[in-house]
């Protein structure tokens, strides 16, 4: 340790700019171990993405807009509902909080950098090779996967197409790719840590994200055998899922749920983070429960392991096991409450301002405890046989992931983008983006509520005619909440390229080591350790 | 100018046909025909009114506080955090409401999954992408396919009232009896769904659920197959009629007789031949409704997905006339290719197999008869 801690200076000074410029070009990108340069590669991505698979939904929402086949057929609608929803899990949300934790991670512990730098590079470099090999399938004869983002077997062994192939191989490529996020990210938090920065005084956000880390470890290897069980299954002659050769296909459910359930929790989880950092900020208030904060969480991620089947209750369970799952998965709803009355305790009798991160973060608030409040009805079994696979569940998961974990990620893009670019966003853009976004998003979700009570089923291409106007207007939402996007990039683009200056702490009331770093912060943020106390 | 307040005018209608059509479509879910979809209902609209109530309560504190603890208003913020009280209070509350929530979803649980004692049981096999029933205590079974119109789907003529929701031959069922529900598929997962009896359940290939309803009023009902399941999931209807017994039992008795006739009017026909003209007629009808929707009506497939069958070697060639037929009754294991053997008469078989081999310029003149189909069935047998 002494060595590593000696006087900087002793270095010598070409020493220290060649440490603290990087490379120009291309090259910069592409060999860089720098964890600044890796989460912006990652934010980038994760904002492309955003717009493939958006583009996809708006390809859903164009073809659902009216009853009838108009724009394209069954087994393409398939396809879309199927990649739309791989590449927005896998290809949007979680590598926009990998992206976030490689930015800020580091600077909030006081670290120089992540712990296993070039892992970093190789965890991000391989993902573009597993989104073009998954975009590519769309191309292929007979198109890419259609059996859901869910793939539930036989459909997606005995039944698909050969795209299954390519499908399975990248989601092997991103599932590695999380795994190597998470370790970097545990060995980071474990050592890394500047002195007198005890467990009990990490900011939420990083205890959020290693708790996520350790779901990801957990449940990322299990994906990993699902789809080779499936690769064996539709290549190899095995019968994992085939009854006729002693295989079970609802064993494949319960595996892909075990992955299944814990991943919703990992794309969730850092939204809590981030939340409860914004939140303080603009109430100019403490936190109301830290501990009881990470408690809820660490539960959370606990129980997550305890709920699968309730993604399954239609499959035939025995009457006890329908009944286990009930329970523990309406025992969720008490630490999940317990983080929402936790925010709007510290909102209360605080001074509060409504900048965009703020606004963000109360959209969130609200919304994904309308997400979080609809899951509680899915909870109880009985009412489930009527809302399983109707567009109820497809409001409920959207408001959880759009309104929850996308505004989350939006609010946290506004909340640091002065600290990342040292320069203050356009603050009247964001709200124009917030309020469009706001109001396409209820327009375009909640509407689904009831459409999928009155019994339309999802992922179909056509419907009955009395769905048919909701179906127009939800649509129109569709279209408003993808155009209001671009508001978002109109912001970014102008804060990157110049703006107001940020002071280092940008927001008045924001608290944390960040903030103490210049904006935008050195290539390597503490090159000494600073003090926590 | 004349487009924008047109333009102005259909976004204006929307909002009012949104209200107007309020009136037809059903905003929540339906209460349902049977005791248990009633305790569903019931059980909806309390954990409903219980998240709203919890909705109201949380939201409301927080637009007091934005309203309220706003720094705009010069407020100075209060600087307290932590109190162990307030949180088991919160901590507490949640667990009560949620176990006086279990209590009845317990109950209605239970006697959802009781299928004892059931008075009529029926076979209900998914396959892609129609139904088959069969009735274990009657010789009837049959199965129920999409009545819509393609024409309808492609925009091509008006849609029809229950477009989408309508079959060629609907599950008949009686009122006020226990009638129990066997669930499996041929192929990949379906998902047997009726709204109006709360019953929603998995066909799984090689295994087989139960379920159950006791219908009270007596009605055609309908519903769709709720788990996806290929390219035609959107497109396998669930219609179900519930009829009073007496009138059950005169109908199942009248089908019974009707299959009966018809086996043995087979067994006759076996020695009568069809014209190719009858055949190509008989044939076509056949494969536009059990063919089509995978090797297209004009027999060219879906590259990748469904092989062709214009111009292929199976259907063009002579030799292989006998694994032609060997296909189409027996299936190909490891592929969609269903085995019709047991959902097509000899006649539609072998009306079926001509047509593949002379339409859409396959042009082989081979005409194959009732009698070639029941030689390679039982032929197979041995």
């Amino acid at each position: 340790m002494s060595t590593i801690t000696t006087d900087p200076h002793a270095h010598g000074d070409h020493h220290e700019e060649h440490h603290h410029s990087p490379p120009a070009g291309l090259k910069r990108w592409l060999y860089t171990t720098n964890h600044k340069d890796i989460g912006t590669l990652y934010l980038l991505f994760a904002l492309t993405m955003f717009f493939i698979g958006g583009a996809m939904a708006m390809v859903i929402r164009a073809e659902l807009f009216q009853p009838g086949l108009q724009l394209v057929q069954a087994d393409f609608f398939n396809q879309m509902t199927t990649v739309h929803g791989l590449i927005m899990v896998f290809g949007a949300v979680m590598p926009a909080f990998t992206g976030l934790a490689n930015w800020l991670i580091p600077m909030m512990v006081g670290a120089p950098d992540m712990a296993l730098p070039r892992m970093n590079n190789w965890s991000f470099w391989i993902l573009p090779f597993a989104f073009s090999i998954l975009l590519a399938s769309l191309f292929m004869e007979g198109g890419g996967p259609g059996f859901g983002w869910t793939f539930y077997a036989p459909l997606s062994t005995k039944y698909s197409g050969d795209s299954t192939a390519l499908f399975v191989f990248s989601v092997h490529i991103m599932g590695i790719s999380s795994i190597m996020g998470a370790i970097n990210v545990i060995v980071t938090i474990f050592n890394l840590r500047a002195p007198g920065m005890t467990w009990m005084k990490m900011p939420l956000f990083v205890w959020t994200w290693l708790i996520t880390a350790f779901l990801l470890i957990a449940v990322m290897p299990v994906l990993a055998g699902t789809v080779t069980m499936v690769l064996t299954d539709k290549y190899f002659g095995t019968s994992f899922f085939d009854a006729a050769g002693g295989g079970d296909p609802v064993l494949f459910q319960h595996i892909f749920w075990f992955f299944g359930h814990p991943e919703v929790y990992i794309m969730i989880l850092p939204a809590f983070g981030i939340v409860s950092s914004i939140v303080p900020t603009f109430a100019r208030k403490p936190l109301f429960g830290y501990a009881s904060m990470v408690y809820a969480t660490s539960s959370i991620a606990l129980l997550s392991f305890l709920v699968w089947a309730h993604h399954m209750f239609t499959t035939g369970m025995p009457v006890f096991a329908e009944l286990f799952f009930m329970y523990c998965t309406m025992l969720i709803a008490v630490p999940t409450g317990v983080k929402v009355f936790n925010w709007v305790a510290t909102m209360w009798r605080g001074a509060m301002t409504f900048e965009v991160p703020m606004m963000f973060a109360l959209a969130f608030i609200v919304l994904f405890t309308i997400g979080g409040l609809s899951g509680l009805m899915l909870a109880i079994t009985p009412a489930d046989f009527q809302y399983h696979d109707t567009y109820f569940v497809v409001a409920h998961f959207h408001y959880v992931l759009v309104t929850g974990a996308i505004f989350s990620i939006i609010a946290a893009a506004y909340y640091w983008l002065p600290k990342w670019t040292g320069h203050m966003y356009d603050e009247s853009l964001g709200q124009w983006h917030f309020w469009c976004s706001l109001i396409s998003v209820n327009m375009l979700f909640f509407p689904m509520h009831f459409v999928g009570l009155a019994g339309m089923p999802r992922r179909i291409p056509d419907y009955a005619l009395q769905f048919a106007d909701f179906n127009a207007f939800i649509s129109i939402g569709g279209f408003a909440f993808g155009l209001s996007q671009l508001i978002f990039v109109w912001v970014l683009v102008k804060c990157i390229r110049g703006g107001e200056k940020a002071t280092n702490q940008v927001w008045e009331g924001a608290e944390g080591l960040e903030w103490e770093l210049s904006s935008p912060p050195p290539y390597h943020s503490f090159t000494t350790p600073p003090h926590v106390k | 100018m004349a487009k924008t307040s047109r333009y102005r005018c259909t976004l204006l209608s929307l909002l009012f046909v949104e209200t107007a059509a309020a009136a037809e479509l059903p905003l929540n879910m339906t209460k349902g025909v049977t005791d248990i979809s009633h305790q569903v209902y019931d059980l909806h609209m309390t954990i409903l009114y219980v998240c709203c109530a919890i909705g109201l309560v949380v939201f409301g504190a927080m637009f007091w506080a934005i309203l309220h603890h706003r720094k705009a208003k010069g407020v100075q913020p209060a600087q307290f955090h932590e109190s162990t009280k307030v949180e088991i209070l919160w901590t507490a509350i949640p667990v009560v409401i949620l176990v006086v929530m279990a209590i009845p979803a317990t109950k209605t649980l239970i006697a959802m999954e009781d299928t004892s004692d059931a008075e009529v049981t029926i076979l209900v096999t998914g396959s892609q992408w129609k139904w088959h029933y069969k009735y274990l205590d009657y010789p009837v079974e049959y199965y129920s396919l999409l009545a819509t119109p393609q024409k309808q789907i492609q925009n091509k003529i008006a849609k029809g009232e229950n477009y989408l929701l309508e079959v060629d031959r609907p599950l008949v069922i009686p009122t006020g009896k226990k009638v129990r529900f066997l669930m499996t598929s041929d192929d990949v997962i379906h998902s047997w769904w009726v709204p109006a009896f709360a019953v929603k359940k998995d066909a799984n290939p090689g295994y087989i659920n139960e379920s159950w309803a006791k219908v009270n009023v007596p009605g055609i009902y309908r519903g769709q197959c709720a788990e996806l399941c290929g390219k035609d999931h959107g497109f396998m209807p669930v219609v179900v009629i519930a009829k009073e017994p007496a009138e059950f039992e005169s109908w199942i008795q009248q089908q019974a007789e009707t299959q009966a006739k018809a086996k043995a009017a087979e067994q006759e026909l076996l020695s009568m031949n069809m014209t190719m003209a009858e055949a190509m007629a008989l044939g076509e009808k056949t494969y536009l409704g059990y063919c089509a929707a995978c090797h297209q009506p004009g027999g060219q497939g879906l590259p990748g997905a469904f092989p062709a069958l214009k111009g292929s070697k199976m259907a063009t060639t002579a030799t292989e006339l006998a694994a032609h037929i060997d296909i189409v009754l027996n299936g190909k294991s490891g592929t969609a290719m269903q085995a019709f053997g047991k959902q097509l008469t000899l006649q539609e078989i072998a009306a079926v197999i001509t047509y593949e081999r002379n339409a859409w310029d396959n042009n082989t003149g081979d005409l194959v008869q009732a009698a070639a189909i029941h030689a390679a069935k039982t032929g197979n047998k041995e």
